[in-house]
């Protein structure tokens, strides 16, 4: 990734999980865009991509019980950096995951032929 | 009150529920078409303002016109889901008071639950959520609920409430796809589907469609039925994804209901039935919080002990709503025919005492339109 061929703002991304980390973009204002935008989507360009430390809190969890499969947990985290997205909770029981759950980005893939993405386990409560 | 200048003359369903195989989404809208003409003593080929939009036609309008015959000079394919056609009806005023068409038909038809709700809304892929395998729409829902219980301690049994008063209405209207008992214990047992919404938390998935025809209110005195003032009406987009709405317990309704609250000077405790999308039961909830019939985080106690159910303090979602009436996919313009038809006093059993005015707010995507109309009797 040379930064001068062109790539789309999905495949850089994709780029950074496939290295385990959680990219995303902040503008000239210094504020947090996610999911990432094309360079001239904004009012406030540039916008410079950097790394998020994986650390949030669950905003919110719902239990997603298929009818033949096993419930997983599904999430919206609030990143530390001031963005939000949707993932999984991985590693422990479903039902266990709460709103205000401290959580840490791994990289995984979720299907065996799809892309490695950013999943969270849990690292503690914010009480 | 204040009004547009703007008068519905003709409401009307097309058939319900389950149609015979091989019936097309533009085959129930022309229906509902051709007999809200019917309802308000017009022909077709009156109409000169085409408003319509299904998840099932990449062009409504075209194929609307096509079936029916007509060549409208205005016209307009809107699809922000399930409010849609609040939003058909707030462009069809202005364009009927801008003197662009004379008469607007706004029109629905889905074939959802005959085809499957697969194969009527395929959503196209989003790289930030698709892979996690949300159950969309209703995990959306699920996370707005699951954080509106976490703030203010709404619980399961409240949202229960919503979903057994719907079908207390529903028992009364001939209509409705559903109208067998249904108990608050049935709600709270039934299989979750994503925690913490139950089967019974989740609208039907039926076929359906509507249609309703407006115009300004000197040429409605000709309508063969009472016209229905359109007072007020407002619209909003928050979002698209439910990992960008900004906080999932306050939705546009805020916005859209108070644009339409100032423009008919009117406010909540002037409403007499209240027509909320029930895509889910959180729906209901959250619009009664947001539209200003109680304060943020009270929808669980206003609903309690059948207040919204009939006899209650409010009458709520009359027709029984998405979730025991029916719902087609985007259900919003079922809810304005039965805002109009409460107004008329034709609504049968399930009759509300005289209203004088009524809400109709449409949801569409994951809480992400709203869009808010209010009808009323001029005096």
């Amino acid at each position: 990734m040379s930064g001068t061929e062109p790539i789309s703002p999905y495949r850089r991304y994709l780029a950074g999980c496939e290295a385990s980390r959680l990219s995303f973009q902040r503008d000239a204002t210094g504020a947090a865009i996610f999911p990432p935008r094309m360079p001239d989507a904004t009012d406030h360009g540039p916008l410079a991509w950097t790394d998020s430390a994986g650390a949030g809190t669950i905003y919110s969890a719902t239990v997603v019980c298929p009818r033949e499969a096993e419930p997983y947990a599904l999430v919206l985290v609030d990143l530390d950096e001031g963005f939000r997205m949707m993932s999984r909770v991985v590693d422990v029981a479903a039902e266990s995951v709460e709103i205000g759950d401290r959580v840490s980005a791994d990289f995984r893939k979720l299907e065996d032929d799809g892309p490695v993405l950013p999943v969270f386990v849990k690292t503690g409560s914010d009480a | 009150m204040k009004s547009t200048g703007v008068s519905v003359i003709g409401v009307a369903e097309s058939d319900l529920g389950m149609s015979p195989p091989d019936t097309t989404p533009v085959d129930l809208m022309a229906q509902a078409a051709g007999r809200a003409a019917a309802d308000a003593g017009i022909s077709i080929s009156e109409i000169d303002g085409v408003f319509a939009a299904t998840s099932q036609l990449r062009m409504a309008p075209l194929a609307l016109s096509e079936y029916l015959g007509i060549h409208p000079r205005y016209f307009d394919g809107t699809n922000i889901g399930g409010a849609s056609f609040m939003s058909h009806l707030a462009h069809a005023v202005e364009a009927l008071r801008a003197g662009l068409c004379t008469t607007a038909l706004i029109a629905y038809g889905s074939t959802q639950r005959s085809v499957s709700r697969a194969a009527a809304s395929p959503r196209e892929p989003n790289f930030y959520e698709t892979p996690y395998r949300p159950v969309l729409p209703v995990s959306a829902y699920a996370l707005a609920a699951a954080r509106h219980m976490h703030l203010f301690g709404t619980t399961r049994r409240q949202l229960a409430e919503i979903a057994v008063a719907a079908r207390k209405w529903a028992a009364m209207n001939p209509k409705a796809w559903n109208r067998a008992l249904l108990t608050i214990e049935e709600v709270l047992e039934a299989r979750i589907i994503s925690s913490p919404l139950s089967k019974y938390d989740c609208c039907l998935v039926t076929d359906g469609g509507g249609a309703l025809i407006l115009t300004t209110t000197d040429r409605a005195a000709d309508a063969s039925k009472q016209a229905i003032s359109v007072l007020g009406y407002g619209e909003h987009l928050s979002h698209q994804s439910i990992s960008k709405m900004a906080e999932l317990t306050e939705t546009g309704a805020v916005v859209s209901g108070k644009a339409a609250y100032e423009m008919a000077g009117l406010g909540a405790g002037d409403v007499d039935v209240a027509i909320l999308y029930d895509a889910f039961t959180i729906c209901t909830l959250m619009f009664l919080e947001d539209l200003g019939f109680c304060p943020k985080g009270k929808g669980g106690d206003f609903v309690a002990e059948g207040a919204i159910a009939p006899g209650g303090r409010l009458p709520v979602n009359t027709n029984g709503g998405g979730l025991s009436y029916c719902h087609p996919g985007m259900y919003g313009m079922l809810g304005m025919i039965e805002a109009v038809q409460q107004l008329r006093g034709a609504c049968g059993e399930r009759q509300v005492e005289a209203p004088k005015i009524a809400l109709a707010h449409g949801n569409g995507g994951v809480l992400s339109s709203q869009c808010t109309v209010l009808f009323g009797i001029e005096q």
